[in-house]
């Protein structure tokens, strides 16, 4: 594994994590995972899905859809393609590790860095987020994972537990702008 | 409006971008001998009807697929959404019978 000097600052900017507490909703920053995407190769579908499922623990999701084993989560993307989340402790070069097993089958592409993370909770988690986004958030079961767009910002959409508590994925360059629009609805429901 | 996506069902119109006509995924063989007419065809004469049309729809802020969306262009009102890929390869394997 890769041995890093450096301590990098989080999305937002700071060393510490931001933890917001408005209203019933808690948006909190998570820095805690890497992520990696996983994309089959043309013709290599029936070898890749048993390799898949052989490494991460369990079958690779259908659209909409996510699925988790103990160490790692996978939410569909696109047609043959997933992101991969694992925890950064354990699997801070994600990439490399997911690339070593799949090696030809699949492109390999490693997104930590990419996005940024923010895991909201409470019993009005629903209402907050009809206020930003077009998503039936209200028909969101657990384990559902969308890509749409708030204020504009392409982000992906994970239903934790329904009506309860949802993670949201954005591009981490605009982390600030998102983080933002949620504390704005937040705010404005609380 | 609302585009019903064949895989992740009612999406709205906000995550699509649309690009045109969908005769463009017809592109010619630039080896033909009338290459040039083919070309100038495929680029510049587009039907344009008022009423049912196909056209490819990309959806931009979702899972990046192409689709080919029939709607009409009077009402607004969308017949039908197939993925472009599975459009391409039916219209590819009727080429080939």
């Amino acid at each position: 594994m890769a041995e890093y000097q450096l301590e990098p600052i989080n999305a937002l900017g700071l060393s510490e994590t931001v933890d917001a507490e408005i209203g019933l909703v808690r948006i909190v920053e998570n820095n805690a995972n890497s992520l990696a995407s996983i994309a089959i190769r043309l013709g290599n579908e029936k070898k890749f899905s048993s390799s898949a499922r052989k490494l991460l623990g369990f079958a690779l999701p259908g659209p909409g859809e996510s699925a988790s084993s103990k160490t790692y989560s996978a939410f569909w993307s696109a047609p043959n393609q997933w992101f991969v989340e694992a925890s950064e402790k354990s699997h801070a070069d994600i990439a490399h590790i997911l690339k070593e097993e799949l090696a030809e089958m699949a492109s390999v592409t490693e997104q930590t860095g990419g996005w940024c993370r923010f895991d909201i909770e409470g019993k009005t988690v629903t209402s907050m987020l009809e206020r930003l986004c077009m998503l039936d958030m209200a028909g969101m079961k657990a384990g559902a994972a969308n890509r749409s767009v708030i204020e504009h910002i392409g982000v992906f959409l994970l239903c934790r537990r329904e009506h309860e508590a949802i993670s949201v994925y954005g591009p981490r360059s605009m982390a600030d702008s998102l983080h933002h629009a949620l504390i704005a609805a937040a705010k404005s429901i609380a | 409006m609302i585009i019903e996506h064949p895989l992740l069902g009612p999406r709205d119109a906000q995550e699509f971008t649309c690009l045109g006509d969908a005769s463009l995924i017809n592109r010619p063989d630039w080896q033909e001998d009338d290459a040039v007419n083919r070309f100038y065809e495929y680029l510049y004469l587009r039907d344009n009807p008022a009423g049912e049309h196909r056209e490819l729809w990309y959806h931009e802020q979702g899972d990046r697929s192409w689709l080919v969306v029939t709607r009409n262009t009077v009402t607004h009102e969308i017949l039908r959404v197939e993925l472009a890929i599975d459009v391409a390869r039916t219209a590819r394997s009727k080429d080939r019978t």
